[in-house]
């Protein structure tokens, strides 16, 4: 035993100073790496849109050649529910649809960009979802199925969502949070998705908020889901 | 010292507090598993309870029971040691007496506000007085600032203890590590409708508590009953320590990376998250060959079995739970399919069970055996087929629930997002299909297992020793 006390590498001192450098330094990466994240992830920037952008415009979700994945695309201007917001307007509806999903808990069943639980669907792109139907149908389909879930049951088993007593106002300041939220560049998650056909008859191009993909406006990549239920 | 029944002469004022603490655990840890059960049976029958204890609100219930009763048996632990390492009394036992009886209060007001309230309008006074809807920290806002004032007074109990005794390394360790603990808690006390952002400071509390500062915490009690149930010199559990610190740290802090990369954060965390996360099970094999070197070193011979077999049962339950189960999936190139998944429910269980619960339980028994007054707990212990069928079925109920996850994930990463793409459609055809549904039965037959092993253990905490006349036996230290 005094043949192991000493040789440096095995002694307490010489790794309770490596103990503390290791995380001390990782720290202070850390802190380093979270202020530019926390920048690049404050509304308003090219990950994370401003609200009244994404909530004025169309949204899509269309695959990315360059990096390889989908990418959130705003489009020409198509306001939630025709009203145009304001910034600021924007926010508040936002902001009262994050606190009515907090406030019922939506995370006990649902993930919200992939973090909740796994009793229910992903909410992330379901202001995109094809389940909703038509483009034209979706903003009162959403709005209907907020204030009364337990109407229908939603899988071959049979499980459904209950009643969460959701108001309309409510229920439209969750839809806008959910079209905010799928303006939100998650790099390629969830992959594969096939969105709601949002394409209508010759639109004129409505000038581009944010920088986007040029790939978006080409068409490339996949194609808008064929099949609605 | 009484040979039969209870006798706490010879435990110290840190002890009995300690005592209190443990007890709230163990039925908190019955409330997890209740309510773990009822979830799970909702998978199977979706309108069993169907509006009256949504799944939402078992789930809800689940998993903050499981944070509350390894948080309770944390500080349990703590202050169960914190005299024997200090060597002086606690220093505010009135006041740790007092924290006690608030904090159990204030989760029994949580608790009953979740059961009969359960969701609010979408505004702040929900938030703050019902629930803040934020998985694992759903608990309200005035409940987040009573946990940090509890946590503050018991930082300061220990910090004062130790700082008024003596200083030891698991000491200074533990100090440090607190510090820490208490200070992530604050990254998850706010509001912003920037979902983003929540989820990137929320990631902070949940990933720095569970994937840093709690594996410190449990390398120090690890280093304690170490020393305590095979009297391991103290000298070479406390530099394994500082080892185990400097990789957990290393890798773990970094590791926050891999919550980083589907959230709207910038893609270099793929990069950082992906390699810093592959190294976080280093820490735990070290610890791994670390506790069973122990082991294997003093022929197995204890002071305490079922304690030192809780002890190895974290090391193996933290290296697959913790390391080989997260790794699984940590990489971003698979994490795409499988965030969001049953894949992370199966990680989920065994880590939490492996790393954390087995530790809290090996302290109850560490702890019982004392309160009995000292009594033997080695080898031909009287009624030993308790504990044994109660670890046996413990584990069995949990393997079994995890592979059964972990099979139902493997079905939803292949049929929801390979093959689906991800949509509503895409997720129901994965639910309902049969594949996904035989997973989900297991799950419940594992948890059937996993609730008689508790309901053993439960029986067997109650009558441990009492029956026992032997002293305890005595380890010579090296």
């Amino acid at each position: 035993m005094s043949q192991t006390q000493a040789l440096w590498w095995a002694s307490e001192s010489f790794w309770r100073k490596t103990a503390i450098w290791v995380t001390a330094g990782s720290f202070v990466v850390l802190i380093f790496l979270t202020f530019d994240t926390v920048k690049q992830i404050t509304a308003g920037t090219k990950r994370v849109p401003a609200y009244a952008n994404a909530l004025n415009h169309r949204i899509d979700y269309v695959f990315d050649e360059k990096r390889n994945f989908q990418v959130p695309v705003i489009g020409p201007e198509e306001p939630l529910f025709g009203k145009k917001l304001t910034e600021a307007e924007a926010e508040a509806l936002v902001s009262h649809g994050k606190l009515t999903t907090q406030a019922k808990n939506c995370m006990g069943c649902h993930t919200l960009l992939g973090n909740g639980s796994y009793y229910a669907p992903d909410l992330t792109k379901a202001w995109l979802d094809p389940s909703w139907g038509s483009k034209e149908a979706r903003e009162q389909s959403m709005v209907d199925f907020l204030m009364n879930p337990q109407l229908a049951a939603h899988n071959a088993l049979g499980r459904k969502m209950p009643n969460l007593k959701i108001t309309e106002s409510e229920a439209r300041a969750t839809v806008a949070f959910l079209k905010w939220m799928s303006s939100i560049d998650t790099n390629g998650f969830p992959t594969n998705f096939k969105p709601i056909d949002q394409a209508d008859a010759p639109a004129p191009a409505a000038p581009v908020a944010e920088p986007v993909a040029p790939a978006a406006e080409a068409g490339v990549g996949i194609s808008p889901a064929p099949a609605q239920q | 010292m009484a040979a039969i029944g209870i006798s706490t002469a010879t435990m110290n004022g840190g002890q009995k507090l300690a005592m209190k603490y443990f007890t709230v655990a163990i039925a908190l840890f019955g409330a997890q598993v209740l309510f773990g059960m009822l979830a799970g049976l909702q998978y199977l029958y979706p309108d069993f309870l169907f509006g009256i204890l949504d799944f939402s609100v078992n789930r809800m219930l689940h998993i903050n029971a499981m944070v509350v009763w390894l948080l309770f048996g944390f500080i349990g632990s703590v202050y169960w040691m914190l005299e024997d390492e200090s060597g002086v009394p606690v220093v505010g036992i009135g006041l740790g007496n007092l924290i006690f009886w608030i904090f159990t209060l204030a989760v029994v007001v949580v608790v009953l506000v979740y059961l009969l309230v359960q969701i609010g309008p979408g505004e702040q006074s929900s938030i703050w007085l019902i629930n803040e809807g934020r998985e694992y920290i759903e608990a309200p806002r005035w409940a987040d600032i009573g946990i940090v004032v509890c946590v503050l007074a018991f930082f300061y109990n220990v910090t004062a203890t130790f700082a008024k005794g003596k200083f030891t390394n698991i000491g200074g360790v533990l100090v440090m590590d607190l510090v820490a603990l208490a200070g992530i808690y604050l990254a998850g006390m706010y509001y912003t409708p920037n979902i983003s952002m929540d989820q990137h400071w929320w990631w902070w509390v949940i990933h720095l508590w569970v994937e840093a500062t709690w594996e410190v915490l449990v390398g120090c009690l690890m280093a304690y009953g170490l020393i305590k149930t095979m009297g391991v010199r103290r000298k070479i559990v406390e530099t394994w320590l500082y080892i185990e610190v400097a990789l957990m740290f290393g890798s773990g802090i970094l590791g926050l990376g891999h919550h980083y990369f589907w959230i709207g954060t910038p893609e270099y965390w793929f990069t950082i998250g992906g390699f810093f996360s592959a190294l976080e099970p280093i820490p735990l094999v070290a610890m791994v060959v670390h506790a069973v070197f122990d082991a294997g070193h003093h022929k197995l011979k204890s002071t305490n079995n079922p304690a030192l077999a809780w002890i190895i049962a974290q090391a193996f339950g933290n290296f697959f739970g913790a390391g080989v189960w997260g790794f699984m999936h940590t990489l971003p190139q698979i994490n795409l399919y499988t965030h969001g998944t049953q894949w992370t429910a199966s990680h989920g269980h065994l880590a939490f069970f492996g790393a954390y619960a087995t530790m809290v339980i090996a302290f109850l028994y560490i702890a019982l055996q004392k309160w009995r007054g000292d009594v033997y707990m080695s080898g031909n212990l009287n009624g030993a087929w308790k504990w044994k069928w109660a670890i046996f079925l413990l584990h069995a109920g949990m393997i079994t629930m995890v592979m059964a996850l972990l099979i139902s994930g493997y079905e939803q990463s292949q049929i929801e997002r390979a093959i689906e793409g991800s949509t509503w459609m895409g997720y129901f055809a994965g639910q309902s299909h049969r594949w996904f549904m035989q997973g989900m039965f297991w799950r419940q037959i594992g948890g059937w297992v996993f609730t008689a092993g508790f309901v053993l253990l439960a029986w067997d905490l109650l009558t441990i020793g009492k029956r026992e006349t032997r002293p305890a036996l005595q380890v010579q230290g090296e």
